[in-house]
Protein backbone atom coordinates (compact mmCIF):
# COMPACT_ATOMS: atom_id res chain seq x y z
CA UNK A 1 0.00 0.00 0.00
CA UNK A 2 1.18 3.30 -0.92
CA UNK A 3 0.75 6.17 1.98
CA UNK A 4 -2.39 8.77 0.81
CA UNK A 5 -2.09 12.07 2.20
CA UNK A 6 -5.50 13.44 0.70
CA UNK A 7 -8.63 12.61 2.15
CA UNK A 8 -9.86 12.90 -0.87
CA UNK A 9 -8.03 10.53 -2.55
CA UNK A 10 -8.22 7.78 0.20
CA UNK A 11 -11.91 8.32 -0.33
CA UNK A 12 -11.55 7.62 -4.07
CA UNK A 13 -9.33 4.67 -3.24
CA UNK A 14 -12.33 3.23 -1.26
CA UNK A 15 -15.07 3.59 -3.52
CA UNK A 16 -12.53 1.99 -6.28
CA UNK A 17 -11.96 -0.90 -3.50
CA UNK A 18 -15.89 -1.50 -3.14
CA UNK A 19 -16.01 -1.28 -6.40
CA UNK A 20 -13.93 -4.02 -7.05
CA UNK A 21 -15.27 -6.11 -4.61
CA UNK A 22 -18.87 -6.16 -5.92
CA UNK A 23 -17.67 -6.63 -8.96
CA UNK A 24 -16.15 -9.57 -8.26
CA UNK A 25 -18.93 -10.70 -6.72
CA UNK A 26 -21.12 -10.93 -10.40
CA UNK A 27 -18.50 -11.11 -13.12
CA UNK A 28 -16.67 -14.52 -13.28
CA UNK A 29 -12.81 -14.94 -13.56
CA UNK A 30 -13.66 -16.20 -17.14
CA UNK A 31 -11.69 -18.95 -18.76
CA UNK A 32 -9.66 -19.76 -22.02
CA UNK A 33 -10.51 -22.40 -24.02
CA UNK A 34 -8.19 -23.85 -26.12
CA UNK A 35 -9.67 -25.66 -29.44
CA UNK A 36 -7.22 -27.70 -31.42
CA UNK A 37 -4.66 -28.25 -32.92
CA UNK A 38 -6.49 -31.11 -33.36
CA UNK A 39 -9.52 -32.27 -34.02
CA UNK A 40 -11.07 -35.57 -35.37
CA UNK A 41 -13.96 -33.97 -37.20
CA UNK A 42 -11.26 -31.64 -39.24
CA UNK A 43 -8.90 -32.17 -42.02
CA UNK A 44 -5.87 -30.13 -41.05
CA UNK A 45 -4.97 -28.48 -38.08
CA UNK A 46 -6.22 -25.13 -36.55
CA UNK A 47 -5.86 -23.32 -33.24
CA UNK A 48 -8.27 -21.13 -31.62
CA UNK A 49 -8.06 -19.63 -28.16
CA UNK A 50 -11.15 -18.46 -26.86
CA UNK A 51 -11.72 -16.10 -24.00
CA UNK A 52 -15.37 -17.09 -22.34
CA UNK A 53 -17.07 -15.54 -19.94
CA UNK A 54 -19.21 -18.39 -18.65
CA UNK A 55 -21.01 -19.28 -21.62
CA UNK A 56 -20.19 -16.34 -24.27
CA UNK A 57 -17.05 -16.06 -26.05
CA UNK A 58 -14.74 -12.59 -25.24
CA UNK A 59 -12.19 -13.38 -27.43
CA UNK A 60 -11.50 -16.01 -30.15
CA UNK A 61 -8.02 -15.21 -32.47
CA UNK A 62 -7.40 -17.73 -34.73
CA UNK A 63 -3.35 -19.39 -34.90
CA UNK A 64 -2.69 -20.21 -38.08
CA UNK A 65 0.85 -21.66 -39.17
CA UNK A 66 0.27 -25.52 -38.10
CA UNK A 67 0.06 -26.05 -42.09
CA UNK A 68 2.06 -23.58 -43.26
CA UNK A 69 4.25 -25.76 -45.91
CA UNK A 70 6.40 -23.05 -47.26
CA UNK A 71 4.56 -22.35 -50.75
CA UNK A 72 6.01 -19.44 -51.92
CA UNK A 73 9.23 -20.10 -51.40
CA UNK A 74 9.47 -23.82 -52.78
CA UNK A 75 7.88 -22.65 -56.17
CA UNK A 76 10.96 -20.33 -56.65
CA UNK A 77 13.18 -23.31 -56.76
CA UNK A 78 10.40 -25.58 -59.12
CA UNK A 79 9.87 -25.49 -63.20
CA UNK A 80 6.39 -24.62 -63.92
CA UNK A 81 5.21 -27.80 -64.99
CA UNK A 82 6.54 -29.02 -60.80
CA UNK A 83 4.36 -26.19 -59.33
CA UNK A 84 1.52 -27.33 -61.43
CA UNK A 85 1.77 -30.49 -59.61
CA UNK A 86 2.50 -28.69 -56.34
CA UNK A 87 0.09 -26.59 -56.39
CA UNK A 88 -2.73 -29.25 -56.32
CA UNK A 89 -2.72 -29.42 -52.85
CA UNK A 90 -2.96 -26.08 -51.79
CA UNK A 91 -6.99 -26.38 -51.52
CA UNK A 92 -6.98 -30.27 -51.52
CA UNK A 93 -11.14 -30.22 -51.78
CA UNK A 94 -11.58 -28.47 -54.88
CA UNK A 95 -7.68 -29.17 -56.36
CA UNK A 96 -8.46 -29.14 -60.30
CA UNK A 97 -9.15 -25.31 -59.08
CA UNK A 98 -6.17 -24.29 -57.80
CA UNK A 99 -4.23 -25.35 -61.51
CA UNK A 100 -6.28 -23.44 -63.11
CA UNK A 101 -5.13 -19.34 -62.58
CA UNK A 102 -1.58 -20.56 -62.14
CA UNK A 103 -1.77 -21.94 -65.81
CA UNK A 104 -3.73 -18.95 -66.73
CA UNK A 105 -1.49 -16.54 -65.40
CA UNK A 106 1.76 -18.50 -67.47
CA UNK A 107 -0.06 -18.62 -70.58
CA UNK A 108 -1.16 -14.68 -70.12
CA UNK A 109 3.00 -14.37 -69.57
CA UNK A 110 3.54 -16.21 -72.69
CA UNK A 111 0.80 -14.94 -75.35
CA UNK A 112 -0.43 -18.69 -75.15
CA UNK A 113 -3.87 -19.37 -75.22
CA UNK A 114 -5.41 -22.71 -75.41
CA UNK A 115 -7.91 -24.25 -78.16
CA UNK A 116 -11.74 -24.05 -77.42
CA UNK A 117 -11.59 -27.81 -76.85
CA UNK A 118 -9.18 -27.63 -73.78
CA UNK A 119 -11.19 -23.91 -72.77
CA UNK A 120 -14.63 -26.10 -72.54
CA UNK A 121 -12.96 -29.24 -70.45
CA UNK A 122 -11.02 -26.72 -68.25
CA UNK A 123 -14.20 -24.94 -67.25
CA UNK A 124 -16.19 -28.29 -66.88
CA UNK A 125 -13.89 -29.94 -64.78
CA UNK A 126 -13.31 -26.84 -62.86
CA UNK A 127 -16.91 -26.80 -61.73
CA UNK A 128 -16.50 -31.02 -60.96
CA UNK A 129 -14.13 -29.99 -58.50
CA UNK A 130 -16.00 -27.22 -57.16
CA UNK A 131 -19.31 -29.85 -56.51
CA UNK A 132 -16.25 -31.94 -54.88
CA UNK A 133 -15.40 -29.69 -52.69
CA UNK A 134 -18.49 -28.32 -51.51
CA UNK A 135 -20.78 -31.84 -51.43
CA UNK A 136 -18.18 -32.62 -48.83
CA UNK A 137 -18.77 -29.30 -47.08
CA UNK A 138 -22.36 -29.68 -46.91
CA UNK A 139 -21.48 -33.55 -45.29
CA UNK A 140 -18.76 -31.89 -42.62
CA UNK A 141 -21.03 -29.38 -41.72
CA UNK A 142 -23.87 -31.57 -40.79
CA UNK A 143 -21.33 -33.64 -38.84
CA UNK A 144 -20.14 -30.86 -36.97
CA UNK A 145 -23.46 -30.06 -35.84
CA UNK A 146 -24.32 -33.35 -34.88
CA UNK A 147 -25.74 -34.90 -37.80
CA UNK A 148 -23.46 -37.68 -38.84
CA UNK A 149 -26.20 -39.39 -41.79
CA UNK A 150 -25.23 -35.78 -43.69
CA UNK A 151 -21.55 -36.92 -43.28
CA UNK A 152 -21.85 -40.27 -44.65
CA UNK A 153 -24.07 -39.42 -47.44
CA UNK A 154 -21.62 -36.95 -48.90
CA UNK A 155 -18.54 -39.28 -48.89
CA UNK A 156 -20.84 -41.61 -50.88
CA UNK A 157 -22.17 -39.17 -53.33
CA UNK A 158 -19.03 -37.57 -53.82
CA UNK A 159 -17.23 -40.34 -54.97
CA UNK A 160 -19.66 -40.03 -58.36
CA UNK A 161 -17.71 -36.85 -59.24
CA UNK A 162 -14.30 -38.47 -58.18
CA UNK A 163 -15.04 -41.20 -60.27
CA UNK A 164 -15.55 -38.88 -63.63
CA UNK A 165 -12.61 -36.90 -62.53
CA UNK A 166 -10.78 -40.30 -62.36
CA UNK A 167 -11.03 -41.61 -65.59
CA UNK A 168 -10.70 -38.39 -67.46
CA UNK A 169 -7.67 -36.97 -65.48
CA UNK A 170 -6.19 -40.28 -64.30
CA UNK A 171 -5.80 -38.35 -60.95
CA UNK A 172 -9.04 -38.89 -58.12
CA UNK A 173 -7.55 -36.75 -56.24
CA UNK A 174 -4.84 -34.40 -57.40
CA UNK A 175 -5.59 -34.23 -61.13
CA UNK A 176 -2.12 -32.34 -62.28
CA UNK A 177 -3.93 -32.24 -65.32
CA UNK A 178 -3.48 -29.13 -66.69
CA UNK A 179 -0.54 -27.55 -69.03
CA UNK A 180 0.12 -24.31 -70.04
CA UNK A 181 -1.26 -24.02 -73.33
CA UNK A 182 -4.04 -27.03 -72.66
CA UNK A 183 -4.35 -30.26 -71.31
CA UNK A 184 -2.60 -33.30 -70.99
CA UNK A 185 -5.12 -35.59 -72.82
CA UNK A 186 -8.49 -35.46 -74.60
CA UNK A 187 -11.36 -36.88 -72.58
CA UNK A 188 -12.05 -40.97 -72.91
CA UNK A 189 -14.76 -42.89 -74.63
CA UNK A 190 -18.05 -42.62 -73.05
CA UNK A 191 -16.89 -39.46 -70.51
CA UNK A 192 -19.45 -37.57 -71.47
CA UNK A 193 -22.58 -39.76 -71.19
CA UNK A 194 -21.10 -41.10 -67.76
CA UNK A 195 -20.55 -37.29 -66.78
CA UNK A 196 -24.30 -36.61 -67.31
CA UNK A 197 -25.22 -39.88 -64.98
CA UNK A 198 -23.11 -38.43 -62.36
CA UNK A 199 -24.40 -35.05 -62.51
CA UNK A 200 -28.08 -36.08 -61.71
CA UNK A 201 -26.95 -38.14 -58.92
CA UNK A 202 -25.31 -34.84 -57.61
CA UNK A 203 -28.38 -32.90 -58.09
CA UNK A 204 -30.12 -35.33 -56.56
CA UNK A 205 -27.85 -35.69 -53.74
CA UNK A 206 -28.47 -32.01 -53.48
CA UNK A 207 -31.79 -32.12 -53.25
CA UNK A 208 -31.54 -34.96 -50.32
CA UNK A 209 -29.41 -32.72 -48.36
CA UNK A 210 -32.05 -29.84 -48.97
CA UNK A 211 -34.78 -32.04 -47.43
CA UNK A 212 -32.25 -33.88 -44.82
CA UNK A 213 -30.15 -30.75 -43.52
CA UNK A 214 -31.75 -27.78 -44.57
CA UNK A 215 -34.88 -27.77 -44.08
CA UNK A 216 -34.22 -29.74 -41.06
CA UNK A 217 -35.66 -27.50 -37.61
CA UNK A 218 -32.94 -28.32 -35.38
CA UNK A 219 -30.32 -27.55 -37.75
CA UNK A 220 -32.13 -24.11 -39.19
CA UNK A 221 -33.11 -22.83 -35.10
CA UNK A 222 -28.65 -23.71 -34.65
CA UNK A 223 -27.48 -21.17 -37.40
CA UNK A 224 -30.31 -19.23 -37.76
CA UNK A 225 -29.34 -15.43 -36.39
CA UNK A 226 -26.28 -17.06 -35.63
CA UNK A 227 -22.99 -15.43 -36.55
CA UNK A 228 -24.15 -12.79 -38.92
CA UNK A 229 -21.99 -11.21 -41.07
CA UNK A 230 -23.22 -7.46 -42.64
CA UNK A 231 -22.17 -6.71 -46.56
CA UNK A 232 -19.79 -4.04 -45.15
CA UNK A 233 -18.10 -5.88 -42.67
CA UNK A 234 -17.65 -8.61 -45.01
CA UNK A 235 -15.91 -6.75 -47.77
CA UNK A 236 -14.11 -4.88 -45.14
CA UNK A 237 -12.15 -8.25 -44.06
CA UNK A 238 -11.57 -9.12 -48.09
CA UNK A 239 -14.15 -12.07 -47.35
CA UNK A 240 -14.91 -13.62 -50.98
CA UNK A 241 -16.99 -16.47 -52.60
CA UNK A 242 -19.73 -17.47 -50.75
CA UNK A 243 -19.08 -16.06 -48.04
CA UNK A 244 -19.24 -12.71 -49.43
CA UNK A 245 -22.32 -13.79 -51.58
CA UNK A 246 -24.34 -15.09 -47.97
CA UNK A 247 -23.95 -11.36 -46.92
CA UNK A 248 -25.79 -10.18 -49.82
CA UNK A 249 -22.88 -9.08 -51.97
CA UNK A 250 -23.75 -9.99 -55.74
CA UNK A 251 -20.28 -10.66 -56.61
CA UNK A 252 -18.91 -13.50 -58.52
CA UNK A 253 -15.76 -13.50 -60.20
CA UNK A 254 -17.11 -16.19 -62.82
CA UNK A 255 -19.16 -13.64 -63.82
CA UNK A 256 -17.56 -10.18 -62.94
CA UNK A 257 -13.98 -10.44 -64.41
CA UNK A 258 -13.96 -14.14 -65.50
CA UNK A 259 -10.35 -14.78 -67.16
CA UNK A 260 -10.16 -15.51 -70.19
CA UNK A 261 -9.51 -19.16 -70.93
CA UNK A 262 -12.75 -20.50 -69.10
CA UNK A 263 -15.85 -19.73 -70.84
CA UNK A 264 -18.66 -19.26 -68.07
CA UNK A 265 -20.59 -17.30 -70.71
CA UNK A 266 -21.08 -19.98 -72.49
CA UNK A 267 -23.62 -21.10 -70.32
CA UNK A 268 -26.88 -20.14 -68.82
CA UNK A 269 -26.89 -19.92 -64.84
CA UNK A 270 -27.44 -17.73 -61.70
CA UNK A 271 -25.02 -16.10 -59.14
CA UNK A 272 -27.47 -16.76 -56.02
CA UNK A 273 -27.36 -14.34 -53.19
CA UNK A 274 -29.26 -14.23 -49.39
CA UNK A 275 -29.64 -11.23 -47.75
CA UNK A 276 -28.81 -12.79 -44.43
CA UNK A 277 -25.30 -13.04 -43.86
CA UNK A 278 -25.83 -15.59 -41.08
CA UNK A 279 -24.69 -19.46 -40.82
CA UNK A 280 -27.85 -20.83 -42.48
CA UNK A 281 -27.18 -18.32 -45.26
CA UNK A 282 -23.81 -19.83 -46.07
CA UNK A 283 -25.14 -23.37 -46.18
CA UNK A 284 -27.86 -22.16 -48.27
CA UNK A 285 -25.65 -20.27 -50.82
CA UNK A 286 -23.54 -23.41 -51.41
CA UNK A 287 -25.97 -26.17 -51.82
CA UNK A 288 -27.16 -23.51 -54.79
CA UNK A 289 -24.12 -22.71 -55.84
CA UNK A 290 -23.20 -26.99 -55.94
CA UNK A 291 -26.79 -27.48 -58.06
CA UNK A 292 -25.69 -24.65 -60.66
CA UNK A 293 -22.20 -25.89 -60.93
CA UNK A 294 -23.95 -29.54 -61.63
CA UNK A 295 -26.54 -27.17 -64.47
CA UNK A 296 -22.93 -26.02 -65.87
CA UNK A 297 -21.25 -29.09 -66.30
CA UNK A 298 -24.65 -30.11 -67.68
CA UNK A 299 -24.75 -27.22 -70.74
CA UNK A 300 -21.30 -27.16 -71.38
CA UNK A 301 -20.50 -31.27 -71.74
CA UNK A 302 -23.81 -30.45 -74.71
CA UNK A 303 -21.70 -28.10 -76.45
CA UNK A 304 -18.06 -29.12 -76.53
CA UNK A 305 -16.17 -28.02 -79.76
CA UNK A 306 -13.92 -30.30 -82.01
CA UNK A 307 -10.41 -29.46 -82.18
CA UNK A 308 -6.91 -30.10 -80.53
CA UNK A 309 -6.66 -30.04 -76.44
CA UNK A 310 -3.03 -28.70 -76.59
CA UNK A 311 -1.77 -25.42 -78.42
CA UNK A 312 1.63 -25.38 -79.96
CA UNK A 313 4.26 -24.24 -77.18
CA UNK A 314 8.35 -25.07 -77.12
CA UNK A 315 8.67 -28.05 -75.34
CA UNK A 316 10.81 -26.54 -72.45
CA UNK A 317 8.64 -23.71 -70.82
CA UNK A 318 10.58 -20.54 -70.07
CA UNK A 319 7.95 -17.82 -69.32
CA UNK A 320 9.31 -14.18 -70.82
CA UNK A 321 10.26 -11.64 -68.31
CA UNK A 322 7.18 -9.89 -66.84
CA UNK A 323 4.55 -9.80 -64.15
CA UNK A 324 0.95 -11.05 -63.96
CA UNK A 325 -2.01 -11.45 -61.76
CA UNK A 326 -4.91 -13.85 -62.85
CA UNK A 327 -7.62 -14.91 -60.07
CA UNK A 328 -10.76 -17.21 -60.36
CA UNK A 329 -13.43 -18.13 -58.41
CA UNK A 330 -12.43 -20.94 -56.18
CA UNK A 331 -14.80 -23.47 -54.61
CA UNK A 332 -13.98 -21.41 -51.36
CA UNK A 333 -13.42 -17.75 -53.33
CA UNK A 334 -11.14 -15.62 -54.98
CA UNK A 335 -7.88 -17.58 -55.54
CA UNK A 336 -5.24 -15.83 -58.00
CA UNK A 337 -1.50 -16.20 -58.38
CA UNK A 338 0.67 -13.12 -58.75
CA UNK A 339 3.71 -14.35 -60.97
CA UNK A 340 7.01 -12.54 -61.11
CA UNK A 341 8.51 -14.11 -63.78
CA UNK A 342 12.45 -13.15 -65.15
CA UNK A 343 12.75 -15.18 -68.21
CA UNK A 344 13.69 -18.05 -66.26
CA UNK A 345 12.85 -21.79 -66.04
CA UNK A 346 11.49 -21.14 -62.60
CA UNK A 347 9.53 -18.03 -61.38
CA UNK A 348 11.41 -15.50 -59.41
CA UNK A 349 8.43 -14.99 -57.44
CA UNK A 350 4.58 -16.11 -57.00
CA UNK A 351 2.67 -14.60 -54.53
CA UNK A 352 -0.21 -16.76 -53.77
CA UNK A 353 -3.64 -15.54 -52.92
CA UNK A 354 -6.22 -17.60 -51.52
CA UNK A 355 -9.42 -17.51 -50.56
CA UNK A 356 -9.61 -19.23 -47.00
CA UNK A 357 -6.47 -16.66 -45.07
CA UNK A 358 -8.92 -13.81 -45.61
CA UNK A 359 -11.89 -15.90 -45.00
CA UNK A 360 -11.10 -16.92 -41.76
CA UNK A 361 -9.47 -13.00 -40.95
CA UNK A 362 -13.02 -12.22 -39.88
CA UNK A 363 -13.34 -14.84 -37.27
CA UNK A 364 -12.44 -12.24 -33.96
CA UNK A 365 -14.93 -10.04 -35.29
CA UNK A 366 -17.82 -12.64 -35.70
CA UNK A 367 -17.36 -14.95 -32.47
CA UNK A 368 -17.49 -12.02 -30.45
CA UNK A 369 -20.41 -12.31 -27.83
CA UNK A 370 -21.05 -15.74 -29.55
CA UNK A 371 -21.95 -19.07 -27.53
CA UNK A 372 -19.50 -21.81 -27.52
CA UNK A 373 -22.12 -24.21 -29.51
CA UNK A 374 -22.44 -21.20 -31.84
CA UNK A 375 -18.82 -21.24 -32.62
CA UNK A 376 -18.47 -24.39 -34.00
CA UNK A 377 -21.93 -23.37 -36.48
CA UNK A 378 -19.54 -20.01 -37.34
CA UNK A 379 -16.17 -21.57 -37.61
CA UNK A 380 -18.19 -24.85 -40.11
CA UNK A 381 -20.33 -22.40 -41.85
CA UNK A 382 -17.24 -19.91 -43.27
CA UNK A 383 -15.97 -23.11 -44.55
CA UNK A 384 -11.76 -22.78 -44.65
CA UNK A 385 -9.70 -25.75 -45.86
CA UNK A 386 -6.22 -25.27 -43.65
CA UNK A 387 -3.89 -26.14 -46.11
CA UNK A 388 -5.25 -22.96 -48.02
CA UNK A 389 -4.86 -20.87 -45.36
CA UNK A 390 -1.60 -21.65 -44.18
CA UNK A 391 -0.25 -22.70 -47.77
CA UNK B 1 -1.04 -57.68 -17.38
CA UNK B 2 2.36 -58.09 -15.98
CA UNK B 3 2.28 -61.82 -17.28
CA UNK B 4 1.84 -60.96 -21.07
CA UNK B 5 4.54 -58.37 -20.98
CA UNK B 6 7.05 -60.34 -20.04
CA UNK B 7 5.72 -63.10 -22.65
CA UNK B 8 5.06 -65.57 -20.46
CA UNK B 9 1.07 -66.42 -21.37
CA UNK B 10 0.09 -69.60 -22.22
CA UNK B 11 -0.07 -70.18 -26.22
CA UNK B 12 -3.60 -70.62 -26.67
CA UNK B 13 -4.14 -67.70 -24.56
CA UNK B 14 -1.80 -65.26 -26.02
CA UNK B 15 -3.53 -66.81 -29.84
CA UNK B 16 -6.75 -65.50 -28.33
CA UNK B 17 -5.62 -62.39 -26.96
CA UNK B 18 -4.11 -61.54 -30.32
CA UNK B 19 -7.20 -62.35 -31.64
CA UNK B 20 -9.52 -60.46 -29.90
CA UNK B 21 -6.95 -57.37 -30.10
CA UNK B 22 -6.65 -57.73 -34.57
CA UNK B 23 -10.46 -57.25 -34.43
CA UNK B 24 -10.95 -54.24 -32.15
CA UNK B 25 -8.85 -51.93 -33.15
CA UNK B 26 -9.73 -48.40 -32.26
CA UNK B 27 -8.00 -46.27 -34.95
CA UNK B 28 -7.63 -42.62 -33.90
CA UNK B 29 -7.80 -39.90 -37.08
CA UNK B 30 -5.00 -37.66 -37.11
CA UNK B 31 -6.06 -35.92 -40.45
CA UNK B 32 -3.24 -33.01 -41.13
CA UNK B 33 -3.75 -32.38 -44.44
CA UNK B 34 -5.02 -34.04 -48.17
CA UNK B 35 -4.69 -37.53 -47.06
CA UNK B 36 -7.16 -36.56 -44.63
CA UNK B 37 -9.67 -36.78 -46.97
CA UNK B 38 -9.15 -40.07 -48.51
CA UNK B 39 -8.85 -41.32 -45.21
CA UNK B 40 -12.13 -40.24 -44.31
CA UNK B 41 -13.20 -42.00 -47.32
CA UNK B 42 -11.81 -45.09 -46.32
CA UNK B 43 -13.32 -44.79 -42.85
CA UNK B 44 -16.35 -43.22 -42.96
CA UNK B 45 -18.09 -43.43 -46.53
CA UNK B 46 -20.22 -46.65 -47.61
CA UNK B 47 -17.91 -47.44 -50.15
CA UNK B 48 -15.13 -48.40 -48.44
CA UNK B 49 -16.40 -48.86 -45.18
CA UNK B 50 -13.71 -50.26 -42.99
CA UNK B 51 -15.26 -51.11 -39.98
CA UNK B 52 -16.21 -54.66 -41.83
CA UNK B 53 -12.49 -55.10 -41.11
CA UNK B 54 -13.05 -54.94 -37.39
CA UNK B 55 -11.80 -51.10 -36.84
CA UNK B 56 -13.67 -48.56 -35.07
CA UNK B 57 -12.64 -45.26 -36.35
CA UNK B 58 -14.44 -42.81 -33.57
CA UNK B 59 -12.42 -43.14 -30.16
CA UNK B 60 -13.22 -39.72 -28.70
CA UNK B 61 -9.50 -39.11 -27.62
CA UNK B 62 -6.31 -40.18 -28.50
CA UNK B 63 -6.45 -42.27 -24.53
CA UNK B 64 -9.09 -45.08 -25.68
CA UNK B 65 -7.04 -45.75 -29.11
CA UNK B 66 -5.19 -48.50 -30.20
CA UNK B 67 -4.19 -47.10 -33.48
CA UNK B 68 -3.05 -44.03 -34.73
CA UNK B 69 -3.27 -42.62 -38.30
CA UNK B 70 -0.75 -39.81 -39.03
CA UNK B 71 -2.61 -38.64 -42.34
CA UNK B 72 -0.66 -35.86 -43.87
CA UNK B 73 2.15 -33.18 -43.70
CA UNK B 74 3.42 -33.10 -40.49
CA UNK B 75 4.97 -29.16 -39.92
CA UNK B 76 7.39 -28.35 -37.39
CA UNK B 77 5.27 -26.08 -35.52
CA UNK B 78 2.77 -29.31 -34.90
CA UNK B 79 5.40 -31.86 -33.89
CA UNK B 80 5.12 -31.50 -30.42
CA UNK B 81 1.24 -32.09 -30.85
CA UNK B 82 2.11 -35.10 -32.30
CA UNK B 83 4.57 -36.71 -30.00
CA UNK B 84 2.30 -35.77 -27.12
CA UNK B 85 -0.67 -37.09 -28.73
CA UNK B 86 1.38 -40.51 -29.14
CA UNK B 87 2.27 -40.54 -25.43
CA UNK B 88 -0.68 -40.39 -24.34
CA UNK B 89 -2.01 -43.46 -25.85
CA UNK B 90 -1.86 -46.54 -24.04
CA UNK B 91 0.18 -49.00 -24.99
CA UNK B 92 0.15 -51.39 -26.84
CA UNK B 93 0.17 -49.05 -29.78
CA UNK B 94 -0.18 -48.89 -33.57
CA UNK B 95 1.35 -45.87 -35.87
CA UNK B 96 -0.05 -46.08 -39.31
CA UNK B 97 1.96 -43.43 -41.68
CA UNK B 98 -0.59 -42.85 -44.46
CA UNK B 99 0.93 -40.58 -47.61
CA UNK B 100 4.29 -39.67 -48.64
CA UNK B 101 4.52 -35.90 -46.48
CA UNK B 102 4.14 -38.24 -42.88
CA UNK B 103 6.99 -41.00 -44.50
CA UNK B 104 9.38 -38.82 -45.88
CA UNK B 105 8.37 -35.17 -46.86
CA UNK B 106 6.74 -36.33 -50.27
CA UNK B 107 6.86 -33.21 -52.21
CA UNK B 108 7.79 -30.35 -50.01
CA UNK B 109 11.33 -32.40 -49.25
CA UNK B 110 13.01 -29.32 -49.33
CA UNK B 111 10.81 -27.19 -47.18
CA UNK B 112 12.02 -25.36 -44.53
CA UNK B 113 8.80 -26.09 -42.30
CA UNK B 114 8.05 -29.33 -42.95
CA UNK B 115 9.23 -32.65 -40.96
CA UNK B 116 10.69 -34.87 -43.40
CA UNK B 117 9.20 -38.09 -42.10
CA UNK B 118 7.06 -38.79 -39.24
CA UNK B 119 9.22 -41.46 -38.07
CA UNK B 120 11.77 -38.80 -36.89
CA UNK B 121 9.16 -38.08 -33.70
CA UNK B 122 7.33 -41.94 -32.92
CA UNK B 123 8.16 -45.03 -34.00
CA UNK B 124 6.31 -46.19 -37.01
CA UNK B 125 4.25 -49.71 -37.85
CA UNK B 126 3.34 -49.36 -41.26
CA UNK B 127 3.94 -46.81 -43.95
CA UNK B 128 1.48 -46.46 -47.02
CA UNK B 129 3.33 -44.99 -50.06
CA UNK B 130 1.04 -42.60 -51.91
CA UNK B 131 0.19 -38.93 -52.59
CA UNK B 132 -2.37 -39.17 -51.60
CA UNK B 133 -3.24 -42.98 -51.32
CA UNK B 134 -5.82 -44.17 -52.26
CA UNK B 135 -8.01 -45.56 -49.86
CA UNK B 136 -7.74 -48.99 -50.08
CA UNK B 137 -4.46 -48.60 -49.64
CA UNK B 138 -4.55 -47.32 -45.98
CA UNK B 139 -7.08 -50.61 -46.05
CA UNK B 140 -4.19 -52.89 -47.17
CA UNK B 141 -1.78 -51.56 -44.74
CA UNK B 142 -4.54 -52.02 -41.77
CA UNK B 143 -4.94 -55.62 -42.90
CA UNK B 144 -0.89 -56.46 -42.86
CA UNK B 145 -1.34 -54.82 -39.61
CA UNK B 146 -3.82 -56.54 -38.16
CA UNK B 147 -1.58 -59.88 -39.63
CA UNK B 148 0.89 -58.67 -37.63
CA UNK B 149 -0.76 -58.19 -34.71
CA UNK B 150 -1.93 -61.85 -35.04
CA UNK B 151 1.10 -63.38 -34.78
CA UNK B 152 2.82 -60.70 -32.20
CA UNK B 153 4.18 -62.17 -29.24
CA UNK B 154 4.36 -59.62 -26.71
CA UNK B 155 7.59 -59.99 -24.99
CA UNK B 156 8.92 -59.48 -29.09
CA UNK B 157 7.19 -56.24 -29.83
CA UNK B 158 9.39 -53.42 -30.72
CA UNK B 159 11.86 -56.23 -32.16
CA UNK B 160 9.90 -56.20 -35.53
CA UNK B 161 10.38 -54.44 -38.91
CA UNK B 162 8.19 -51.70 -40.17
CA UNK B 163 5.81 -52.75 -42.99
CA UNK B 164 5.94 -50.83 -46.53
CA UNK B 165 2.32 -51.60 -48.49
CA UNK B 166 3.32 -51.99 -51.69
Amino acid sequence: MTAVSDPSQLSDLVAEATDTRVNLDFESEGMTLNMGPQHPATHGTLRIVAKLDGEQVISAEPICGYMHRGYEKIVEVRTYPQINALINRIDWLGSFANEVPFILAAEKLMGVEAPPRAQWIRTILFEMSRVANISLFLGDFGLQLGGMTAGFYAFRDREHVLNMIESATGGRFHPNFDRIGGLKDDLPKGWIADSHVAMDKLLAFCDEMEDLLVGNEIFQSRTRGIGVIPAEIALNYGLSGANLRASGVDWDLRRDGCPPGLVYDQADWKVWTHPDGDCFARTWVRLQETREAAKIVKQLLDTIPAGPVMAKVPRIIKVPEGEAYVATENPLGEMGYYIASKGDLVPFRVKIRSASFNNISIVPWVARGAYVPDLISILGSLYFILGDIDR
Amino acid sequence: MGLVESGRVPKPLSKLLNLSRKYSIWAYQWGLACCAIEMGAAFASPRYDVMRLGVIPFPASPRQADLVVIAGTVTDKLAPAVVRLYEQMPDPKYVISMGSCANCGGPYWDSYSVTKGVDQLIPVDVYVPGCPPRPEALLEGILLLQERIAHEDMAERWKGEPIVVN
